[in-house]
C-alpha cells in the first residue's frame, strides 16, 4: 500500500496520466500537502509546534485519480503474494498511516500520524484525503465500530498505555513500532467489507476535526437495536461451531503467551551472548597486540568477531520489533473475539428466554408469537452469518501475517548467517595467503 | 621486533657452533648428536598412542584403583619404507609415566620449552563435556594429547636424542627404575624450592625478561579465551522449533508447513555436534599453547635463577678476596666485626693468621673456579635458550595460524548449516 509515485501509462496518449488535471480542479500541482504538513515534511520528524491537530484535505484532478486507483490495483494484484490484504474482490479505498510528528502544547505533548486516504467511492466526497490523527482518534473510531457494528470483529489496536518510566513514548522506535500497528488496524478496517462502509469511518478519514463529543448522533442508530439487549437470559447451548471457535481462541491465546515467553527469553539470552561475544573479541585484539607474526591474523579474527555481534545485534533488534508486536496485537485481537462471541450468545439467549415465554403464552392463551420475538430470530441469524463470514476472514487474515512473520523472521535469519559468513570469508582468504607466503619463505 | 630476530639469530648461529663441542654436565647423553634435523628419532620411528583401557590395581598405599592405561605403538620407519609392513611393537603406560618423562625432561633440559601433555583433569569445560575424569570423551581427547607430546617430543631436535625417551617408547618393565637412578629428583626438588623462592638479579637478561612477559601474556590471552562460556550462537533455530511445535498442534492449515520446518531444526541440531566437536579441537589446540607459555616461562625463569646464584657466587668471591686483603695489609677497608674484635682484643698470632690466609686462598681458588663455571652456564643457558625460543616462536606461529584458519572454516561451516536451515524452513512456511 503505497502513497509512492504512480507510473505513467504510455498508452494513455501524449501526456502522462499525472499531467491530466480534471476540469474542476483548483490546484496546479497534482497532490501537494497544505502548507501547515509541508513545512513539517521537509524537517525532521519530531518537529514541534505544528498547527495541532489540523487536518489537511488534498484536492486532486479525480479522474487522473481513477486511473490511478486502477493503477494501484494493478500493482496490488500483482504483489499478492507480499500483500496480506490483497484480495481477489476489486479494492476501491487505499489507507496509509504514517509521517509521525511531535506536538507540544500547554497542556500536554502528543504525537500525531498522517492517515492518507485514496477511493473512487462514491459515499467520499473527494477521490483523495489527507488528515491528521492521533492515537485518540484511532480509539474513539474504535469504540465507535464496536458499538455500531457490534455483530463483527474489530480489528484490535496496540495498546494504549504505556508505563511512562519504562517505555520512552517519544521515542523512535516506539513511535514507529506504534504507527505500524495504527497503519495495519486501519488497513484491516479499511479491507473489511462491511466496517469499511461504517460512517465513522469515513468520518475519521476526512473530517477536518473530529468532534467526538457529537459523537454523530443519527449514524448510532443501527447500533442501538443491538445494544439493548436485555441481561438476565441465560444461554441455554452454544452451537457446536462457535464453541469450536471459543476453543480455538483459548487455546491459541495460549500457545501465543507461550510463544512470547518464550521469545522474550530468547532476546535475554541473546543479549547476554552478546556482551559475551564482545569480550571474546576484545581478548583477540588485546593478543594481537603482542604478536608479531601473528598480529594481522589475530586482528582479522576481532574483526570477525565484531562484524558477528553487530549482525546479532540487528537480528535482537527485529526479533523486538516486527515479531513481539504481532503476537501481542493478535492476543489483545484474541480478547476483543472472545467478547463478540459473549455478545453473540446474549443475543441467543434473548431470542430463546424470548419464545420460551412466548410460546408458554401461546399454549395458555393462544396469543399468537409475537413480532419482536421473530425480529430477534433475526438478530441472532444476522450476528450468526456475520461471525462466520469474520471468522473466516480473520482465519486467511491470520494465516497471511503468521506466514508473513515466520518468513519475516527466516529472512532475518539468514541475512545474519550471511553477514557473518562474508566476515569470515574474506578474512580466510587473508589468513590462507600468509599461510602459502610463509611457506615459500620458508622453503627459500 | 623483525630486526632483533633477525640479529640474534647470527649471533646463535656463532655461538651454537662453539658451544656444540663443549663438554656440559648437563648433557647426560654420551652419544650426543643434537642440532642436526637428520637424526631426529621421529623420521626413524612411527609412534602413535592408539588406544585407551581401563585398568584396577593396587596402588603404592595398597588401596585399590583404577586408572587408564594407553598403548603406545611402535614401528620402524625403515621397515615401513622398505614395504615390510611389520606390526608394531607395544607396550601400555599410564599418565603418570608420561608425567614422570616429561618432568625428566625438564630438569635435564632447563633452557629448552618441553612440549605440553594434556591437562590432567578437564578444566576448561566447553560444552557438553563433563569433569570426569573417566569420561570416555575426554579420555579419547587425552589419548590424542599424550601423542601429540611424544611426536613433538620425539621431533625436538635436542629432545629428540634423549635416551631415556627411547626407552619410554621400548622399555615397558624397568624404565621407571632406570630414571630414578639418573638421581634426577634431588635436582628437581632443589630446583623447584629455588625457583618458588623470590629473588632479585641485579643485571637481567634483558631479552629473556620480555620473552617472560610475552609468556605471562600468552598464558592470559589463551586461557581467557577458554574461558569464554559459549562460543557459537545456535540459538536462533531453537527458537523456531519451539514456535513451530507449539503452533503446529494446533493449527490445521498452517500444520505441515510448521512440521516440516520442525523437522529442519531438528536436522541443524545434530549437524551441529559435528561443528561444536571442531570447537573443542580449537579448545585444545589453546589448551597446549597455554602450557606451552607456562614452559617459555619456567625457562625464562631458570635462567634468572642461574644468573642470580652466578650474582650470589661472585658477590662472595668478592667478599673474600676483601678479606685476604683485610688479613694480608692490616687494614680494615670497611667496618667489620673483625675489625672491632682486632681493636678491642688486639689482633691474633702471626701462625693462625697465616693458617687463615692460606685457608681463604683455597676457598678463594675455589670460589674463582665455581664462578667461571657458572658464568659459562649462564651463559650456555641464555644461547640454548635463546636457539629453542627462537625455534619455538616459529612453531608457535605456524601451529596458531592453522588453528586460525580451521577456527575460521569452521565458522563458515556454521554460517552455511544455518542459512540452508533457514532457507529450508522458509520453503515450508512459504507453502502455509
Amino acid at each position: 500500500m503505497s502513497v509512492g509515485v504512480p507510473r505513467g501509462l504510455a498508452s494513455s496518449g501524449q501526456k502522462l496520466i499525472t499531467e491530466i488535471l480534471h476540469p474542476l480542479s483548483a490546484a496546479e500541482e497534482p497532490m501537494s500537502p497544505g502548507p501547515d504538513v509541508t513545512a513539517g515534511a521537509d524537517q525532521e520528524k519530531q518537529e514541534p509546534g505544528l498547527t495541532n491537530g489540523a487536518p489537511v484535505e488534498i484536492s486532486s484532478p479525480s479522474s487522473a485519480s481513477v486511473l490511478l486507483s486502477r493503477l494501484q490495483l494493478d500493482d496490488e494484484l500483482e504483489a499478492d503474494d507480499q500483500d496480506p490484504y490483497g484480495s481477489t474482490e476489486a479494492r476501491d479505498l487505499f489507507v496509509t498511516v504514517d509521517d509521525p510528528k511531535k506536538h507540544v502544547s500547554t497542556m500536554e505533548t502528543y504525537i500525531t500520524y498522517r492517515v492518507s486516504t485514496k477511493t473512487t467511492r462514491i459515499e467520499f466526497d473527494l477521490p483523495e484525503y489527507s488528515v491528521r490523527r492521533r492515537y485518540q482518534d484511532f480509539d474513539w473510531l474504535r469504540t465507535k465500530l464496536e458499538d455500531s457494528q457490534p455483530t463483527h470483529l474489530i480489528p484490535p489496536l496496540p495498546e494504549k498505555f504505556v508505563m511512562k518510566g519504562v517505555v520512552d513514548r517519544f521515542s523512535e522506535e516506539f513511535v514507529e513500532t506504534r504507527m505500524k500497528a495504527l497503519d495495519k488496524f486501519l488497513k484491516r478496517v479499511a479491507d473489511h467489507p462491511v466496517l469499511s462502509f461504517n460512517p465513522h469511518l469515513n468520518a475519521f478519514l476526512t473530517a477536518k476535526d473530529l468532534n467526538k463529543r457529537q459523537g454523530l448522533a443519527l449514524l448510532t442508530k443501527v447500533g442501538e437495536s443491538v445494544k439493548h439487549v436485555a441481561g438476565g437470559y441465560k444461554l441455554r447451548a452454544r452451537p457446536a461451531e462457535f464453541c469450536a471457535m471459543g476453543e480455538y481462541l483459548d487455546t491459541f491465546s495460549q500457545k501465543l503467551g507461550t510463544i512470547d515467553r518464550i521469545a522474550q527469553r530468547i532476546l535475554k539470552e541473546q543479549s547476554e551472548y552478546l556482551t559475551e561475544l564482545r569480550e571474546y573479541g576484545a581478548v583477540y585484539s588485546s593478543w594481537a597486540g603482542s604478536e608479531e607474526q601473528l598480529q594481522r591474523p589475530l586482528e582479522g579474527v576481532a574483526g570477525c568477531v565484531t562484524t558477528s555481534c553487530g549482525a546479532l545485534e540487528d537480528l535482537s533488534d527485529n526479533m523486538s520489533q516486527d515479531f513481539l508486536p504481532v503476537l501481542r496485537e493478535y492476543v489483545l485481537y484474541i480478547e476483543s473475539m472472545k467478547n463478540v462471541l459473549r455478545k453473540r450468545d446474549q443475543v441467543q439467549a434473548e431470542y430463546e428466554g424470548r419464545l420460551e415465554a412466548a410460546v408458554l403464552r401461546k399454549q395458555e392463551d393462544r396469543t399468537p408469537i409475537p413480532v419482536e420475538v421473530e425480529k430477534c430470530q433475526d438478530k441472532v441469524e444476522c450476528f450468526n452469518a456475520d461471525l462466520k463470514a469474520d471468522w473466516e476472514r480473520w482465519q486467511r487474515n491470520k494465516r497471511q501475517d503468521f506466514k508473513q512473520l515466520l518468513t519475516g523472521m527466516a529472512d532475518k535469519n539468514i541475512n545474519y548467517y550471511e553477514k557473518c559468513q562474508d566476515a569470515w570469508e574474506s578474512l580466510i582468504t587473508l589468513l590462507q595467503e600468509k599461510q602459502t607466503e610463509d611457506k615459500t619463505s620458508e622453503t627459500n | 621486533m623483525t630486526f632483533i630476530w633477525n640479529n640474534l639469530k647470527q649471533e646463535l648461529i656463532k655461538d651454537e657452533s662453539h658451544i656444540i663441542h663443549h663438554n656440559s654436565s648437563l648433557e647426560q647423553n654420551p652419544s650426543n648428536t643434537n642440532g642436526t634435523e637428520g637424526s631426529c628419532l621421529l623420521r626413524r620411528m612411527e609412534i602413535c598412542v592408539s588406544e585407551a583401557e581401563k585398568r584396577s590395581g593396587r596402588n603404592a598405599v595398597s588401596m585399590q584403583e583404577t586408572f587408564t592405561v594407553y598403548l603406545l605403538e611402535t614401528r620402524s620407519m625403515e621397515a615401513i619404507a622398505e614395504g615390510l609392513n611389520p606390526p608394531p611393537d607395544c607396550l601400555w603406560r599410564r599418565y603418570s609415566e608420561f608425567e614422570l618423562l616429561r618432568n625428566y625432561l625438564i630438569v635435564t633440559y632447563p633452557y629448552i620449552v618441553v612440549p605440553p601433555l594434556p591437562e590432567k583433569r578437564a578444566e576448561f569445560v566447553w560444552h557438553k563435556l563433563s569433569a570426569d575424569n573417566m569420561d570416555p570423551d575426554f579420555v579419547e581427547r587425552r589419548r590424542i594429547g599424550l601423542e601429540n607430546f611424544l611426536l613433538r617430543v620425539a621431533s625436538h631436535p635436542v629432545l629428540s636424542n634423549e635416551e631415556m625417551l627411547y626407552h619410554f617408547l621400548t622399555k615397558e618393565h624397568g624404565w621407571k627404575e632406570m630414571v630414578f637412578e639418573t638421581g634426577f629428583q634431588a635436582k628437581a626438588d632443589s630446583r623447584l624450592r629455588a625457583l618458588n623462592a623470590t629473588f632479585r638479579v641485579r643485571s637481567p637478561h634483558k631479552r629473556l625478561v620480555e620473552m617472560k612477559h610475552y609468556s605471562d601474556g600468552l598464558q592470559s590471552h589463551t586461557s581467557q579465551l577458554l574461558r569464554a562460556r559459549t562460543v557459537s550462537y545456535t540459538n536462533g533455530p531453537t527458537v523456531c522449533m519451539c514456535l513451530c511445535s507449539e503452533w503446529s498442534a494446533i493449527e490445521k492449515e498452517m500444520g505441515d508447513g510448521l512440521q516440516s520446518a520442525g523437522h529442519h531444526m531438528d536436522a541443524y541440531a545434530t549437524s551441529i555436534d559435528d561443528i561444536l566437536e571442531e570447537e573443542e579441537h580449537y579448545a585444545d589446540q589453546l589448551k597446549e599453547y597455554l602450557s606451552y607459555a607456562e614452559a617459555l616461562r619456567a625457562v625464562c625463569r631458570k635462567h634468572e635463577l642461574s644468573q642470580f646464584e652466578l650474582e650470589m657466587a661472585s658477590q662472595d668471591l668478592v667478599s673474600k678476596k676483601q678479606q685476604r686483603e683485610e688479613l694480608a695489609t692490616g687494614m680494615v677497608r670497611t667496618f667489620s666485626l673483625k675489625g672491632m674484635t682486632n681493636k678491642l682484643f688486639g689482633q691474633e698470632a702471626p701462625e693462625q693468621r697465616e693458617a687463615k690466609l692460606n685457608l681463604l686462598e683455597e676457598l678463594i681458588a675455589e670460589g674463582e673456579e665455581a664462578v667461571k663455571e657458572k658464568t659459562a652456564e649462564c651463559q650456555e643457558h641464555a644461547v640454548k635458550a635463546w636457539a629453542d625460543i627462537l625455534r619455538f616462536k616459529d612453531q608457535k606461529d605456524k601451529d596458531l595460524l592453522e588453528a586460525l584458519i580451521s577456527y575460521a572454516l569452521m565458522q563458515i561451516s556454521m554460517c552455511k548449516k544455518g542459512i540452508q536451515v533457514w532457507s529450508n524452513a522458509r520453503e515450508c512456511f512459504l507453502k502455509m
